[in-house]
């Protein structure tokens, strides 16, 4: 029986099929192809790719509450997400423009401030968020890009319009499903690939490195040494850390292995201290220098703050870059495009309002079942109330939280997510998608063609974090529409 | 090289050759027992009691278990977690060590010890050791040699591939001293004499546990005696898992790490694996035997571990 015969596009946005018997242009050939496939066939094609992730050890860590971890592969599904050119180029345009209008900004509120004074944003709001840096006013950040790798993540809804959910200015994890899916599923369905062209994403790591070299300070010389700091092999993400490492030819340091000898940054090396020039950080600000942020952190260098601020070392991404990750600032964040690039925002916002604004507070307070909440500062689907699925009592305890602290929430229409055939026990079924592109910003902003398709495996489901029963899909970013 | 990465690399290659190690050891003890049963007379304890002593982990055997069964012992060497030391503490920790330096080695390298990793993790290896614990130990050997193999055919013959061999060379010299002093610790049933048949039979176990018996055989033409055994595990300068070979290779391989020459040195570790490389090459079989073969070694493994901390005091934690 062909894979796809039962399938319902449901009430939704489906990535696939416009109705029922009706695919897109652009799944047409793969809907051709599956039908030469059996359900056994597909079954096996998925076997094959698990025991790939397991044997490569492609995992995520989990702690449950005795802190004991249990390493994961991160659930993939094999049937692609397929992005046809014209979208693409639409979605890149607003990525852009995205990430010119947010480095802007973080160079503005760390220097003149201008569009505090002219009252864009409320001062206010700037001064109370949490990752906001104000030792940081005034210094000037090499080449003056504050963000050089941003992971933005979109939906698309009941229409199918690309929409941004949330901006990851600190440091986004992901892009290594993307390189490692890609690999299995070139592995798993070569002949796809030959009908569809479909854009290689393995540039990915050159363009990276790339960037992190074009940050290098004036005193590297030619020849900077980079590294990536990571947590650690306990952190959940590490796999990604050491591949990234390994995929760029540089090495992976923990805290320990660093070393700040008159403001200036060495490795500890068999050989004696090696002077470091760019550090790929993948620890959050607060963890980096127990002698500047937090002083319990042994994740960190002391005294590499000091050395960044000499111009000794650069950070990718630069201190700071939190504060454009606050929820209340995302609301701001298309009147930034305005201000700073004077343009229209390519990619709308997801509607939004601000519990800090008093008639937009009253809005929030009167419509708590039919919103969804979230704090300004949490991540990864916490912190989070999803009004029309949560109890009286949850209602009522985020109706308290916000009345305490209006600065600290916004809030959302329920969004009907767009879905994409997914595998699920042996049948195609719809499930909710999302997409996360990496953004990097060097001599030029590059793109990698696609991203992190995550996938809410569970039925019915919105949340799409890994954490949470999400898991990933290949992206596919195809040279024209799919037409043959 | 990163210090800790150096740190990482040495420990991943003694931790696998000790994996290997130690599931030669266990075998030839289980291959001896039979040679003894026919025989009768001996108790489990006799014969098990001996592993432990030349591991030196009786102490923590009898916390945990107590009796020295054959069960109790091989379970509590292969894959008692409480054990640092057991075959699956050896794997974990090898695999720990590769993911912690997982972009220094090949892929090739991090596969195979990620398999032999699940294959432990899954049960597999234990369902196979019940089934038949001779094939269980082979392919326990086989996953090491498998992955040393790999690592000298894709790993890039730098300063990281150096560690991993010295890791691997000063484990080997130690576990072939230890798998020889296995000799000493096993009392003779009563009314054998040295010389005699069961005698002969353990020293060829010895050597097949480490695959020296064809070596062996063809250089003594077939003599077996306690002195021949222990000269060729000792003295012997082409045999691949005698002490002498290790402990040459592990010179070679540190004098390249400081960038000395041969007969050189510039700092403690290729000083004090010169002094032993000289010590092994000049060794007679009277001369060990004049001192008694258990104390030799036991010598040999002190300076082993001296060697060791030279070693890390040296490059990964100055």
């Amino acid at each position: 029986m062909p894979l796809f015969a039962d399938y319902d596009p449901g009430d939704f946005f489906d990535e696939m099929f416009a109705a029922p018997d009706e695919v897109r242009p652009h799944y047409r050939q793969l809907l051709e192809r599956s039908q030469e496939l059996t359900v056994e066939d597909f079954n096996r094609k998925r076997q094959i790719a698990e025991q790939s992730y397991l044997n490569q050890g492609i995992t995520f860590t989990v702690y449950n509450d005795q802190h004991e971890g249990t390493e994961r592969i991160f659930p993939f599904d094999l049937i692609p997400r397929i992005i046809p050119q014209s979208e693409w180029s639409h979605v890149e345009s607003g990525l852009k423009q995205r990430l010119t209008a947010l480095n802007a900004f973080l160079d503005d509120i760390y220097h003149d401030q201008r569009i505090l004074k002219e009252g864009v944003i409320p001062e206010e709001i700037i001064r109370s968020a949490k990752h906001f840096r104000p030792e940081f006013i005034g210094f000037n950040v090499p080449k003056n890009i504050h963000i050089h790798v941003c992971g933005t993540d979109l939906i698309r809804d009941r229409d199918g319009r690309y929409l941004v959910l949330e901006d990851n200015a600190r440091c986004p994890s992901g892009v290594s499903y993307v390189l490692e899916s890609r690999m299995t599923m070139k592995r798993v369905f070569p002949q796809l690939f030959s009908r569809y062209g479909v854009r290689p994403v393995d540039r990915y790591a050159q363009d990276l490195l790339d960037v992190l070299e074009y940050i290098a300070p004036a005193g590297a010389g030619g020849d900077p040494t980079t590294v990536l700091l990571t947590p650690g092999i306990y952190n959940s993400a590490y796999f990604e850390h050491s591949f990234l490492a390994r995929s760029m030819g540089i090495e992976i340091v923990t805290g320990a292995d660093l070393v700040v000898q008159n403001d200036r940054v060495y490795m500890k090396t068999t050989m004696g201290l090696k002077p470091v020039h760019v550090i790929y950080r993948r620890i959050d600000d607060d963890f980096l220098d127990p002698t500047v942020f937090r002083s319990d952190s042994l994740l960190g260098v002391p005294g590499l703050v000091e050395a960044y601020r000499k111009g000794n070392v650069s950070l990718a991404n630069a201190i700071g870059t939190g504060v454009a990750d606050d929820k209340v600032v995302y609301y701001y964040v298309p009147a930034m495009i305005k201000f700073y690039l004077g343009e229209d925002p390519i990619l709308p916002n997801v509607e939004t309002f601000l519990s800090a604004v008093e008639s937009e507070r009253n809005h929030i307070l009167a419509n708590l079942e039919n919103l969804v909440v979230k704090s300004a500062n949490e991540s990864g689907g916490y912190g989070m109330l999803i009004g029309p699925r949560a109890t009286k009592e949850e209602i009522a305890h985020f109706r308290a939280l916000i009345e305490a602290d209006p600065r600290n929430f916004v809030a959302q229409p329920v969004i009907s997510l767009s879905r994409s055939p997914s595998w699920c026990d042996g049948t195609a079924e719809g499930r909710h998608i999302d997409l996360r592109p990496f953004v990097l910003c060097g001599e030029e902003i590059r793109i990698i063609p696609g991203g992190l398709t995550r996938v809410a495996l569970r039925k019915g489901s919105l949340v799409v974090n890994s954490s949470q029963g999400g898991g990933s899909k290949d992206t596919w970013v195809i040279d024209g529409e799919g037409e043959v | 090289m990163l210090s800790r990465v150096g740190d990482s690399t040495y420990w991943m290659g003694r931790y696998i050759e000790r994996a290997e190690n130690n599931a030669r050891l266990l075998d030839v003890n289980v291959q001896m027992l039979l040679d003894f049963e026919n025989r009768g007379g001996a108790t489990e304890r006799q014969f098990w009691r001996p592993i432990l002593s030349t591991l030196e982990d009786t102490e923590l055997f009898a916390e945990l278990h107590g009796e020295f069964t054959a069960s109790a012992v091989l379970d509590y060497v292969t894959f008692e977690a409480r054990n640092p030391n057991s075959i699956l503490s050896c794997i974990n920790h090898a695999r720990e060590n590769a993911r912690a330096v997982r972009d220094q080695i090949s892929s090739e390298m991090w596969e195979k010890i990620n398999a032999t990793w699940l294959y432990f993790k899954d049960g597999s290896a234990e369902r196979a050791f019940r089934a038949n614990s001779h094939d269980f130990y082979e392919k326990v050997t086989e996953a090491s040699q498998l992955f040393q193999g790999v690592t000298d055919a894709t790993m890039t013959h730098g300063e990281a591939w150096r560690f991993i061999k010295a890791g691997k060379f000063i484990e080997r010299a130690d576990s072939t001293s230890r798998i020889l002093d296995l000799k000493y610790h096993i009392l003779l049933p009563s009314g054998e004499q040295v010389g005699g048949s069961v005698d002969t039979s353990q020293w060829l176990s010895l050597l097949r546990s480490c695959s020296g018996m064809e070596a062996y055989l063809k250089i003594r033409k077939g003599n077996v005696t306690s002195w021949g055994v222990a000269e060729f595990l000792i003295c012997h300068s082409g045999f691949p898992r005698s002490i002498r070979f290790s402990v040459d290779r592990l010179d070679e391989c540190l004098h390249e790490i400081a960038g000395t020459e041969a007969g050189h040195y510039a700092s403690e570790p290729e000083r004090l694996s010169g002094l032993l490389r000289s010590k092994l090459d000049y060794a007679t079989v009277d001369g060990i035997f004049a001192v008694g073969l258990h104390e030799y070694l036991d010598g040999v493994q002190a300076r082993l571990i001296e060697l060791d901390i030279a070693f890390h005091r040296t490059y990964c934690a100055y």
